[in-house]
Order: C-alpha cells, then sequence, then structure tokens
C-alpha cells in the first residue's frame, strides 16, 4: 500500500510539475513581462531595473524555482495583464459562481440520474421508462450549447419564466459571493445548472440501471425475497445499496468534468464564473489568467483521479495483489 | 472477379442494404457533404462576398417574400441580407474541412504513436501509454481549449485570424489522437506475436516495413470505425469552440460561428438565424454518430 502511494503521488506531483513548466514557459516567452509592465517612456536603465526585480537575469531552471516558490507559498500567480489586477483577486471573486454552479448542478445529476434509474431498472418495460430512455438518448447526442440555448429559448424568450443570463442579485458573506439566498439568484441557478447537469445525469442514470438490473438478477436478491421482504426493502435497502460503489466512483470522477464544462455553460448564460474568465482570457490572450487556469484546473484533475485510485486500491484487494501495476 | 463486382456481392453490402438506419445516415451525410463541397453551384449569393448582398434583403422572413425587394428565402435571411440557406452551405464547408482535417491529423499522429508502442514495447511503450493516460484524465474539449489559446498566445496578433483554421486543426487533432493510439497499440501487440510477423521477421524485413506493410492493414477496422465516430466528436468540438468565440474568425464562420451569431437575434424574435444552423449541425453530427455505431457493428467480427 505504502509504496504504491507513493508512486502514485510521485506520478502526479510530475505530472503538475510539468504543467507548471507549461504554464511558466507562458509566461516567460509568450509576450514580454517587462514590455507589459513598461509603458513606452522607458529607459534602459528602467529595462534593467525591472528584470532584476522580476529576477529575469537569472538562470531559467533558478526562474522556474522561484515561480513554484511564489505559487505554492504566496499564491502568487501574477497580475493580469488586460485588467491589472492579481490574479489570484479575481480568481477568488469568481470562484463562488463556478462552485455553486457546479454543485447545484451535481447535485440535480445524481438525484435525478439515481431516481430515473431506480425507477427505470424496476419498471423495465413501462411506458414512462422507454420515454425517459429514448430522450436520455437525445439529450446525449444534443451539444451542451444548443441545450442551453434551448432553454433559454423555451423558458425566458418564450415563457419568461427565468433570467437568462448572469447570476441575479447576490449576497456577500464573509468575500464568498452566494446566490442562494435571494429568489433571483435561486432562479438564475435553475437554467445553467440544468444544461451543465443533463449530461451527468444521463451518464448516472444509466450506470445505475444498469447495474441495479444486474443486481436484481443475484442470488442474495432472490434469498431477500423469498424470506417474505417487502418490495420496498429488497429494492431500496438491498438493491440501490450494492450499486452505489461504481455510482461514487464514476460521480467523483465526473466532478472535475463538472468544472470543465461549466466553461460552456457559463459562456451560453453570461455566468459571472472562472469559465469565462477563461474564455475571455483566450480572446484577449491575457497569459497570466490563462495559466493560472491551466495550473488550478490540473491540480483538480490530478487530485480527484489520485484520490480514485487510491480508494480503488483500497477497496480492491486484486490491485493489491499485483502490486498495484494495473493502478487504474 | 473485378473490385466492385466483390465488393457488392460482401457481407458489408449486404448488411449495409438491410440497415435502414445506416442507409438514411449514409444518405444525409452524402446530401450535407455534396452540398457544402459543391455550395456554388447550389447557391445563388456567396455569403461572403459583399457585392453579392442587398441590405435591404436583412432580417426576411423564411419561405415569405421580402417587404421591400419581393425576394424570398427558403430559410430566411440575416441581419446583412445573407441567405441563411447559402451561409449554412458554405459554414458547412468549413465544419467539414476543419473535422476532417483535424481526424486525420489524429488518425496519423495516433496511428503511429500506436503502432510503435505496440511493436517496440518497454520504455517507448511506457512513455507513450503514460502521455496517453495522463492526457484522457482531461476533458478533450478543454485540452482543445488550451492548445488554442497557447497558439493563440505565440502567433503575432496581425496573423492570428489567416492561422486560427490551422490552430483549430491542431487542437483538435492533439486532443484526439489517444483513441487511435490506445487500439492500434492492442491491435499490434495482438498482431506481432503471430506467424506471418515472424516470418516477415526472418526473411529480413525491417521493423519499419513490418509496422507499416504487415501489420497496419490488419488493425484498418477498428481504426475506421474510430476516424468516424471521432470525425462527430470533432465536428461538435469544432462548433463549440466557434460557438465559444474561439474557433472559426468571422470571416470564416463555420456552422458553430452561425450559431452564436444566431443566438444574438433569439430575443428579437429572429429565430430562423439559429434554428436552421443549429439543425443543420446536429443532423450531420448525428448521422455520422449513427454511422459509426452501424460500422462499429458490422466490422465487429464478434457479431457475425
Amino acid at each position: 500500500m505504502l509504496a504504491f502511494t507513493i508512486r502514485r503521488v510521485s506520478q502526479s506531483l510530475v505530472v503538475l510539475l510539468i504543467v507548471g513548466l507549461v504554464a511558466f514557459s507562458l509566461f516567460r516567452f509568450v509576450g514580454d513581462p517587462v514590455e507589459n509592465l513598461l509603458g513606452q517612456e522607458r529607459t534602459v536603465a528602467d529595462i534593467e531595473r525591472v528584470r532584476t526585480q522580476l529576477g529575469l537575469d537569472q538562470s531559467f531552471p533558478v526562474q522556474y524555482l522561484n515561480f513554484l516558490k511564489g505559487v505554492v507559498t504566496e499564491g502568487n500567480f501574477g497580475v493580469s495583464y488586460r485588467q491589472g489586477r492579481p490574479v489570484a483577486d479575481i480568481i477568488a471573486e469568481r470562484a463562488p459562481a463556478t462552485l455553486e454552479l457546479a454543485f447545484v448542478s451535481a447535485l440535480f445529476a445524481i438525484v435525478l440520474g439515481i431516481g430515473f434509474g431506480v425507477y427505470t431498472a424496476i419498471n423495465r418495460d413501462g411506458w414512462i421508462s422507454n420515454v425517459i430512455m429514448t430522450s436520455s438518448l437525445v439529450g446525449v447526442s444534443l451539444p451542451t450549447f444548443l441545450i442551453g440555448i434551448l432553454l433559454i429559448y423555451l423558458f425566458a424568450v418564450e415563457l419568461g419564466w427565468l433570467p437568462s443570463f448572469g447570476r441575479g442579485e447576490t449576497v456577500m458573506i464573509g468575500g464568498w459571493s452566494t446566490g442562494f439566498l435571494t429568489t433571483s439568484g435561486l432562479k438564475a441557478l435553475i437554467l445553467p445548472a440544468i444544461t451543465l447537469g443533463l449530461y451527468q445525469m444521463t451518464l448516472i442514470m444509466r450506470l445505475v440501471r444498469s447495474e441495479m438490473l444486474e443486481v436484481l438478477r443475484s442470488d442474495y436478491i432472490k434469498f431477500a425475497r423469498a424470506r417474505g421482504l417487502s418490495q420496498k426493502a429488497v429494492h431500496y435497502r438491498h438493491a440501490l445499496k450494492n450499486t452505489l460503489v461504481p455510482v461514487i466512483t464514476i460521480t467523483g470522477l465526473q466532478l472535475g468534468a463538472i468544472i470543465a464544462f461549466a466553461i460552456i455553460t457559463e459562456t451560453v448564460f453570461q455566468w459571472p464564473g472562472v469559465g469565462l474568465l477563461f474564455i475571455n482570457a483566450i480572446q484577449f490572450v491575457d497569459i497570466p489568467v490563462m495559466a493560472t487556469y491551466l495550473m488550478l484546473i490540473s491540480v483538480l484533475f490530478v487530485s480527484i483521479n489520485l484520490i480514485v485510485d487510491l480508494l480503488y486500491y483500497m477497496i480492491d484487494p486484486r490491485l493489491k495483489a499485483d502490486g498495484g501495476a494495473a493502478g487504474h | 472477379m473485378n473490385a466492385l463486382s466483390r465488393f457488392i456481392a460482401s457481407d458489408f453490402t449486404y448488411k449495409f442494404v438491410r440497415s435502414p438506419v445506416a442507409m438514411i445516415a449514409s444518405l444525409v451525410v452524402f446530401i450535407l457533404v455534396g452540398g457544402a463541397i459543391f455550395a456554388p453551384l447550389f447557391t445563388s449569393q456567396n455569403p461572403f462576398d459583399p457585392a453579392s448582398l442587398n441590405l435591404m434583403n436583412g432580417f426576411s422572413h423564411p419561405m415569405e417574400p421580402n417587404q421591400f425587394t419581393g425576394e424570398s428565402f427558403i430559410f430566411g435571411t440575416d441581419d446583412q441580407g445573407r441567405d441563411v440557406y447559402a451561409t449554412i452551405l458554405y459554414g458547412m464547408r468549413i465544419s467539414l474541412f476543419v473535422g476532417f482535417s483535424a481526424v486525420m491529423f489524429a488518425m496519423v499522429l495516433g496511428v503511429t504513436l500506436g503502432l510503435i508502442a505496440g511493436y517496440t514495447g518497454g520504455r517507448t511503450d511506457t512513455i507513450i501509454m503514460r502521455i496517453a493516460d495522463i492526457q484522457l484524465t482531461f476533458p478533450a474539449i478543454l485540452v482543445a481549449l488550451l492548445i488554442f489559446g497557447i497558439a493563440k498566445g505565440i502567433t503575432p496578433p496581425g496573423r492570428r485570424d489567416e492561422v486560427a483554421i490551422w490552430v483549430l486543426i491542431i487542437a483538435i487533432g492533439l486532443s484526439e489522437w489517444v483513441n487511435f493510439a490506445r487500439v492500434v497499440r492492442g491491435a499490434t501487440m495482438v498482431e506481432k506475436s503471430k506467424e506471418y510477423v515472424d516470418a516477415a521477421r526472418l526473411i529480413g524485413r525491417s521493423p519499419f516495413t513490418i509496422m507499416l506493410r504487415h501489420i497496419l492493414p490488419n488493425t484498418l477496422s477498428p481504426v475506421l470505425v474510430i476516424a468516424t465516430i471521432s470525425l462527430a466528436l470533432a465536428i461538435i468540438a469544432e462548433a463549440t469552440l466557434s460557438f465559444l468565440g474561439v474557433g472559426a474568425p468571422p470571416t470564416q464562420p463555420s456552422l458553430g460561428t452561425l450559431i452564436r451569431i444566431g443566438q444574438g437575434f433569439l430575443f428579437s424574435g429572429e429565430w430562423w438565424i439559429l434554428f436552421f444552423p443549429a439543425t443543420a449541425l446536429l443532423a450531420l453530427a448525428l448521422s455520422v454518430n449513427l454511422l459509426g455505431d452501424w460500422l462499429r457493428d458490422a466490422l465487429n467480427p464478434k457479431l457475425k
């Protein structure tokens, strides 16, 4: 276990170091940082001074180490070219919007996904199940941005029930701006959350359904029925519990995907989160913002994968037998 | 028997004729691709040539004569009087060109790396597959976005629009090579241990020739399936990037760009500017996808 953990953690660290190197090379070689800081009226002495100040006169590896030290110890990600403010501050300001959106859509996906999955597994040939299964197929083949536009057209333009863009009114609680406490904030969350969660919901639903069908055929369910337990107890106490292990792992892995796909949803709904910030950074070539997003999202993905791998290793004794050679 | 009659008598053709889904899907693909390639033959105006546009035609409703000029357009026109039908055909050219080129790029890269990894094994294999594993943990669209962002940063500002299409192809291609590499590597490892490869090695063929002339032809049918499914993915990825405003430039709009433009008119009631390009995109992606699914089943020897 220890050897496997050490190997997996060091692999993750190598990946993060490489991502950091890419991010740093972006800073260093795309555009001239000195040029971006000093205006037109600069002297050779100014340039020299700023170069020393930024440590640009040192060798590349030393600069890279200093950069990493700044990122890890002080959270220093540089200054946005476009807004002229520290990137860390901008991201901290935008993060609540994305995290709240991701949370609500994950909740939507899990609750409805498990609910529909269980329902379609138990009533396999009912017409409602067929409707749910067919519409899930359509949902999977529609690109995310078209789903968003469709929802906007239906609920914002035609029916006028829900807002089509933005977060509504937000309340600041100790540096965290939340939309959960106002009616307009909650209303604004509905459409983006459905857009973002729909794909994950169909994924979870199909997974729960197939796992549940498998479990319902097994001997211990027959035995539970033979003992005269009620349908409800058999379905929910015995069957559902055993389908949840793969569902939890898949959901964990999908968390990263939700944050990544939030880029598209946030653009469709002009949601002021980190994803929209990233798209704008690409459009205006705001390198520090791009590089920071790259690093943060990598940390997220690498840690999720690491945790899932380690959990598997703990749960599945077969992996221990081959010394964790098949680490995933 | 010549090649054509052999093809007509094959299992493959038999299965194709028996599958209505495959026939309809390929008919749709055929019409859309044909319409895009021969766009100038099917449209009277080139929507990207300002000289052929008449601003008075702006915002014509579909199938209704325009109130100023009396001209009628089957899918209506946008704010600048561009025929939506013509912009779809011309936009699909860009979408298909980017999709095809990206898949070709991904295929060449993935097949080459997969062959090398599977045939040589050892450390080369470990390195290539480790990179593939790492890339697979990130969603493809995110990888494409990052590559696009980096490439945009590297190109000088004045030339960004003209290279945008190529950057798009490289970004989407690099985000999709992994599937090719995995499948080809797996197939190569199976083929490698067969006798015909041993025989080729014994008569002194170079590893390069063995990989290219002996092993590669035997791994082609899964590659074809992945290429078809990747094409649908690439078309959607391109549309998504262009919709986000980081793909095809406004001077060369693809279906995604058209949808982005159309979204702006949704609130003022001009639904057709969005609706028809979106439908075209869906029809294209869905039929390529269905064709890929059918191809996977048809070429799978286990299902025979």
